[in-house]
């Protein structure tokens, strides 16, 4: 008799136990883990009032004109954010140019070819480009990479291509296309992981059925990316927020002029590297109101840049992994 | 008709052969980045490099110098993002992986992924407003928040993902031998996962110990070794851009120096946790 009661108790606790609100250490718990985690929006919204605030002189006084105007002369009071715009974009269209390729290339190489016993260290040694600090590429990029390109690349590329107005101008080494380069070899590690795991998160059965049509090895990958197209779209525009925001490596090669010019070889300015040159520097505080909002512009691109991969990429690894268990 | 056949069959195949030949250029490529970037870094840092160089602190052009103060300052700056960053970070790892469901919890990873892409550059301006503005100077402490807000969410992602490895049996046989839910996830489950969570934990350092861009308005740098958390403290990563986009050759030899001490510390850390999770899983 007594022994049921015993275990009738020890039953009700042990469900007490389980429901969040029974017990008050769990209720403390919980809800210090959700305050630790409803401060990282927190931190999100504090990062926009605070640029926000920083930025309206500049915003009252020159409203949207700021992103048109081609004027950057703090001296004489002029803001114009377009130079800056152009840079970013240009450059990290160069990077993407250069990396799309390359990235999917390996991406391909180490999914679906190479055996088990190569993919892990050779991924591993792509991934290790990642880890290199930003920095040390545009220290690479000084002394190693813009004297290369100076002496060999540019000049070739001004013989053979200098007719259209993309390959003209003085040949420095230092300058929009040395960014681009120096971008592309940034962001191929993160492209490159992420189009991994979206094929990788592709069906077996889908290369299986291709293979068994009688299809050759490329034929049976290009099915299989047709599968992956948005995930690899979005582990493009990842690569893309990543080029807008990079900092250190761009400024130390992209010539930090503010002009927009259509030559690749002419030296450039980006939003980042603006920010980096002038911030310590800016005296007066329209000058430093228009750098804070180049970074209020910059924050809300990479934001939205980076939500739509996020959700791209998401979507892709549940839709295929949905088709795996239908077939 | 048939020879038409075979002649498409053979073009189909060459094709395929062609291109994933293509594939593994791509790779080997990337690898042989690598190769050069390190192997530079090693051939020039390895000449400028002695104990001096290590323990002094930067010198006027000319009378040689070291970058001591750099190294300290950079451990301080890890130091100060560690302390706020990593239990942050792991809290918001557990609220990801073991209470946050539903659509809350979305949201909250969503937010976290995204300041994950969060230019480093935007963090400091940032960090620039809300600290040095009101204290009205560069401190090592402003260095280390904007340090720790750019490893919290790669810390807390990392922690997530190490927590859902966690087998569901072992919370189920904790529940049932009558421990609430935060002894279960603080005496079972996070234990469970610490292997995990401390490799999450180092990879965040690495990365940030790399970081500049956050730092040139908030720690600013320094040519003294550092004495108190409220100035200005010097770090490797800002030295050795400082000294990469001066006119000097003897600075530039400096740079690369550092260059080699930074690499090691970071790559360092990189392979010991590959080589560490490597048996693991």
């Amino acid at each position: 008799m007594s022994a049921v009661t015993d275990k009738l108790v020890t039953t009700s606790t042990w469900r007490r136990a389980l429901s969040p609100t029974g017990n008050t250490g769990d209720a403390v718990f919980r809800s210090l883990m959700l305050f630790v985690a409803l401060l990282m929006v927190g931190i999100v919204v504090a990062m926009v009032i605070a640029l926000a605030t920083d930025a309206m002189p500049s915003i009252r006084q020159f409203g949207f004109g700021f992103l048109k105007g081609q004027a950057w002369n703090p001296i004489k009071g002029e803001f114009g954010a377009l130079p800056f715009i152009y840079g970013t974009v240009a450059s990290s269209l160069i990077a993407l140019a250069i990396s799309v390729p390359f990235s999917l290339g390996i991406a391909i190489f180490l999914v679906e070819q190479a055996p088990h016993y190569v993919a892990r260290p050779v991924g591993f040694l792509v991934e290790l480009l990642a880890a290199i600090p930003s920095v040390v590429y545009g220290l690479w990029g000084i002394f190693v990479l813009a004297p290369f390109l100076r002496q060999y690349i540019q000049p070739m590329l001004a013989h053979l291509l200098g007719w259209t107005p993309f390959f003209r101008g003085t040949i420095t080494g230092l300058g929009l296309l040395t960014g681009g380069i120096i971008l592309a070899i940034m962001v191929t590690p993160i492209i490159s992981a992420v189009v991994r795991d979206v094929l990788a998160a592709v069906p077996g059965s889908q290369r299986e059925a291709a293979l068994a049509l009688g299809a050759t090895k490329w034929e049976m990958i290009r099915v299989v990316l047709v599968n992956g197209a948005p995930g690899i779209a979005g582990a493009v525009i990842l690569g893309l927020g990543r080029a807008l925001g990079e900092t250190m490596a761009v400024t130390m090669v992209i010539g930090n002029r503010a002009e927009i010019s259509p030559s690749l070889f002419d030296p450039s300015y980006t939003i980042a590297s603006a920010i980096a040159n002038e911030f310590t520097e800016a005296t007066g505080d329209l000058y430093l109101s228009a750098l804070v909002e180049l970074g209020l512009i910059l924050f809300l691109v990479t934001f939205i840049v980076n939500g739509i991969a996020r959700v791209l990429v998401w979507n892709v690894t549940r839709r295929t992994g949905g088709v795996g268990r239908a077939a | 008709m048939a020879a038409s056949f075979t002649n498409v069959d053979r073009i189909r195949r060459a094709n395929s052969a062609f291109i994933t030949t293509l594939t593994a250029l791509c790779t080997l490529m990337a690898v042989g980045a690598l190769v050069i970037i390190i192997g530079h870094i090693a051939w020039q840092g390895i000449g400028s490099l002695n104990w001096q160089f290590l323990i002094d602190r930067p010198r006027p052009v000319g009378e040689g110098g070291g970058i001591g103060n750099a190294i300290v300052g950079s451990l301080v700056l890890l130091l100060i993002s560690s302390v706020f960053g990593l239990p942050l970070g792991i809290c918001v790892g557990i609220y990801l992986s073991e209470i946050g469901r539903g659509r809350l919890g979305g949201a909250v990873r969503f937010i976290v992924d995204t300041l994950t892409g969060i230019p480093s550059i935007v963090t400091g301006v940032f960090v620039y407003a809300i600290i040095v503005v009101p204290t009205k100077h560069f401190s090592a402490l402003a260095g280390g928040v904007a340090l720790a807000l750019i490893m919290i969410p790669i810390v807390a992602r990392t922690t997530e993902e190490m927590l859902k490895l966690v087998p569901h049996s072992l919370r189920e046989g904790a529940l049932a031998l009558g421990a609430p839910q935060w002894r279960v996830i603080l005496g079972v489950v996070v234990p469970a996962a610490a292997p995990g969570i401390a490799t999450g934990a180092m990879l965040a350092i690495a990365r940030v110990s790399g970081e500049t861009a956050p730092l040139l308005f908030t720690a600013f740098g320094s040519r003294f070794f550092p004495e108190s958390l409220n100035q200005p403290i010097a770090s490797l990563t800002v030295q050795i851009y400082n000294y990469a986009i001066s006119p000097f050759d003897e600075w530039h030899a400096q740079a690369w120096a550092a260059t080699l001490v930074l690499m090691t510390l970071v790559l360092g850390i990189n392979i010991i946790v590959r080589f560490l999770t490597r048996k693991r899983f």
